[in-house]
């Protein structure tokens, strides 16, 4: 007869190891699908991988240059375009976003930021694609600038709003106006934080297929005319893993093992820039 | 030469509200983006969608034929399908991700947390089509080898897992959504009870408890609201995924409740369906758009006003990685 | 150095939150290049009188003043009155140091001269050297202009936050519990610092240190639940108060 005592404490370490079992488990895929991108990815990546556009169908050989580029050319639309609202959008939250219009723009950024980006890209599919007549990477960076204002603005304003408000206090008792103590000091001193929370929302987009797949379409050839569509590495990897070929399922893993790579670059910088900051202080 | 400040009052001074006033309404303006756009993509779906509204209505809802040449369309086979796919999604996702949020919050050491919590938020920086990828030529074939067989061995007679597996299925779907929206739930649970008080924890310990019996008595009620907030957030989020399902997924317009079978969703329809439709079709599309989107604001919504409630307002879950 | 004859004065002051007054009817006068402590027990409304005369208390929430402020004859309350432009003519110091933490220090210290025209590089140089020297600061960071003030110490910083309030060339200088936070070797540093300060700009320092007023001013005024008790030379309020609760204050009786 085990006691009561006892029982619960075996129980006590049970549970404690299932919630390792879950971390393992947790972990697995994550483990899995790295070493497939590695593994499987590697074979293809060779310098004509980098610099040749896809083969004809079914030819061996050929690369992803035009979708690096494509995917390149699209996320820094996509930023220039969605970045400055964004940024611009979490200041005004974090100074002036205390009355009703402030709570609305708030509740509805965090909802949008859950909005299925398939919808937002038939969205930008009937307000830009179909007026021009033709699908564009311009219409591309639209929808991922849609997708990243509301994550920008929010991480924005959570930044600016941790700064000190004797920083403010400081700024004002010298005399700068308002709009000086806000620009200059309180979002100056935010900075790093908010530039974190851009390169995190620009690693987000970087990986984003379903909003252009009706905006920039993809395109088999290297192209850099932004009023034209273009292919990116997610579209790439979308076609070749869905097609007939096994020459594309090989260049397929390829493109993901980049596109990877290319979304950590981001997300890397992203914890580079708040650590290196913490160290000069 | 000493430069007083009192030299220099009054020309700066109405330059100095000017600043403010000009400032303050560029700021406003891109703030207001953010209504602008929610309304326009709400307006803009509606409108697109009318043709189908006021064709078939509410039965819209309720139909299953979905047939471009006779321009009969009905979504009931996507709405069950997207419901069925995210239900699974949370049956596995929610037991390993609440799993992990204690282990990291309650029982790893000091020194373990922040590399395991990094590589668990990582799961969500890999992209939706890196997961197909992932799903087509790794787990489907893992599950007809493995799984599958015993699975319909013991399980073949119930509904849920009798037919033939073709490999795109309902199932991989779940599995591959489950996996996607684990980091989500894992990540906003982990804030959430990092936030309930010690004191909670050390009143439970000084009573008596065992540290499970602490976390499962005072620290998981506590943090009642807003770990149930960070499931719907992965609800959420598992309702709206496109790429990954619609690569595993098998896009057959059906109405099944078997597990094993191909099925459809929602947002798989429109990628898959988008670029050749036309006319009432098109329409149709926008309205499935219009209905996913209204799903997901409204279960969004829930999650936001629940995790607020505990978080106070600062932007729990809304970080990307 | 020009002696400054600024005139600083509070009349009828009254400082409310919502509908509570913190301040009520203060009339009280600043002589120039004097140092004029202001002490009472916490919560009295020592600095939110402070925060009145330059104008900062009513920014915060639900925050009113009543009555005026006089600076030169002319009311800083005024309709027409620009609060920016008065806070350019007082400088302030905070009770924790607060440089501002992505400026260097030359920077800091140059802050608030911008605001007044735009200065040469050789004129910002002489300014900031000059205000340094008179925070007793130069010497110590005359060879790391372009280093973070992080790396100071907490007397260090205070040192260069009087600095960046007297870079301007303000008519007064209003130090809210500048030692507070500090140890005793950095307290004994900035109140010699306080007592040079009176000889250029007009000084008023709220201190809940009656030893520290005793030590640094030229006049003191005691505050008691928002009103004024007493207010007179410092000497002869510590020695012989007219006023009961002044008497039961300085002598350690409640406080």
């Amino acid at each position: 007869m085990i006691s009561g005592l006892t029982r619960r404490r075996l129980l006590s370490r049970i549970m404690t190891g299932v919630t390792v079992l879950c971390a393992i488990l947790a972990l697995a895929p994550l483990f899995a699908i790295f070493g497939d991108l590695v593994v499987r990815g590697a074979s293809s990546l060779n310098w004509d991988f980098f610099v040749k556009n896809p083969a004809a169908a079914g030819d061996t050989g050929g690369g992803v240059a035009n979708a690096i580029v494509g995917t390149l050319i699209i996320v820094g639309v996509g930023s220039a375009l969605g970045l400055p609202v964004g940024i611009g959008a979490g200041v005004y939250l974090a100074e002036y976003g205390g009355g009703r219009f402030g709570v609305t723009v708030r509740f509805l950024a965090d909802v949008l930021t859950g909005t299925p980006s398939v919808i937002v890209g038939v969205f930008v599919w009937m307000l830009v694609v179909r007026p021009m007549g033709h699908f564009s990477a311009l219409a591309g960076g639209i929808a991922l600038a849609i997708l990243m204002v509301p994550m920008v603005t929010r991480t924005t304003e959570e930044m600016v709003r941790l700064v000190p408000h004797s920083l403010r206090e400081a700024a004002l008792a010298l005399g700068f106006p308002r709009w000086r103590t806000t620009a200059q000091v309180m979002v100056r001193a935010a900075w790093p934080g908010i530039v974190t929370g851009a390169l995190v929302a620009v690693a987000r987009i970087a990986g984003e297929t379903a909003p252009l797949l009706f905006t920039a379409l993809g395109n088999l050839n290297f192209r850099t005319n932004v009023l034209q569509p273009m292919q990116t590495l997610s579209l790439q990897i979308y076609v070749f893993a869905t097609g007939p070929f096994e020459e594309w399922h090989r260049l397929a893993w390829g493109a993901a093992l980049v596109l990877m790579a290319i979304v950590l670059v981001f997300g890397l910088s992203a914890r580079f820039v708040t650590r290196t900051r913490f160290r000069d202080g | 030469m000493d430069r007083r400040s009192s030299d220099r009052t009054s020309p700066q001074s109405s330059r100095i509200g000017w600043g403010d006033a000009v400032f303050k309404a560029a700021l406003t303006a891109f703030a207001a983006v953010i209504p602008l756009l929610f309304l326009a993509l709400v307006g803009r779906l509606a409108v697109s969608a009318w043709p189908t509204i006021r064709a078939f209505g509410l039965r819209f809802l309720t139909t299953s034929t979905w047939d471009p040449v006779a321009n009969v369309y009905g979504a009931a086979p996507m709405i069950f399908g997207t419901l069925l796919s995210s239900l699974l999604a949370l049956v596995l996702a929610v037991p390993l991700a609440l799993g992990v949020a204690i282990y990291l919050t309650e029982f790893a050491p000091g020194w373990l947390r922040r590399p395991v919590a990094t590589l668990v938020e990582l799961l969500a920086a890999i992209p939706s089509v890196v997961y197909g990828l992932w799903g087509i030529f790794v787990l489907i074939p893992l599950l007809r080898a493995y799984v599958i067989p015993p699975l319909q061995a013991v399980l073949g007679w119930t509904p849920l897992f009798s037919g033939t597996f073709f490999g795109n299925s309902m199932l991989a779907a779940g599995m591959i959504l489950a996996i996607m929206i684990l980091p989500y739930i894992s990540s906003v649970s982990r804030e959430v009870l990092a936030a309930v008080p010690p004191s909670q924890r050390e009143a439970a310990l000084a009573l008596g408890a065992t540290r499970w019996e602490a976390v499962w008595s005072a620290v998981l009620p506590y943090g009642r609201a807003g770990v149930l907030g960070a499931i719907v957030l992965g609800l959420g989020r598992a309702l709206g995924e496109t790429m990954a399902v619609v690569m595993v997924i098998g896009n057959r317009h059906d109405l099944s409740v078997s597990l094993v079978e191909p099925g459809i969703t929602m947002a798989a329809v429109i990628a898959n369906e988008f670029n050749e439709a036309a006319g009432l079709q098109r329409a149709a599309l926008f309205e499935v758009g219009l209905v996913l989107f209204g799903v997901t604001l409204a279960v969004n919504a829930l999650a936001r006003l629940l995790v607020w409630r505990v978080a106070r307002g600062s932007a729990v879950g809304s970080r990307a990685i | 150095m020009a002696e400054r004859r600024s005139r600083l004065r509070a009349e009828q002051l009254s400082a409310l939150y919502g509908g509570t007054a913190a301040v009520k009817d203060v009339t009280l006068a600043f002589p120039p290049n004097t140092v004029t402590a202001i002490i009472g027990p916490s919560g009295c409304g020592k600095s939110t009188f402070l925060r009145c005369l330059n104008r900062l208390h009513e920014l915060a929430p639900d925050a009113t003043v009543r009555g005026h402020v006089f600076l030169d004859g002319r009311d800083v309350y005024a309709a027409e009155a620009n609060a920016v432009a008065i806070r350019r003519r007082i400088g302030m110091v905070f009770q924790q140091a607060n440089p501002f933490p992505t400026m260097t220090i030359y920077r800091n210290v140059a802050a608030g001269l911008s605001m007044n025209g735009r200065l040469t590089r050789g004129e910002t140089d002489q300014a900031v050297e000059r205000a340094l020297r008179g925070a007793a600061l130069w010497d110590e960071v005359k060879d790391r202009l372009r280093a973070s003030p992080l790396a100071l110490s907490g007397g260090q910083q205070q040192r260069l936050c009087i600095a960046r309030a007297i870079a301007p060339r303000p008519d007064v200088v209003l130090l809210d519990e500048p030692t507070s936070a500090l140890d005793p070797l950095a307290t004994q540093s900035i109140e010699e610092l306080v007592q040079e300060l009176k000889r250029e700009f007009t000084v008023v320092i709220v201190t809940h240190n009656m030893q520290q007023a005793a030590r640094v001013s030229d006049f003191t005024g005691f505050f008691y639940l928002g009103e004024l008790v007493e207010h007179g030379e410092t000497p002869r309020m510590f020695t012989a108060p007219r006023e009961e609760r002044t008497e039961a204050y300085v002598t350690g009786r409640f406080g």
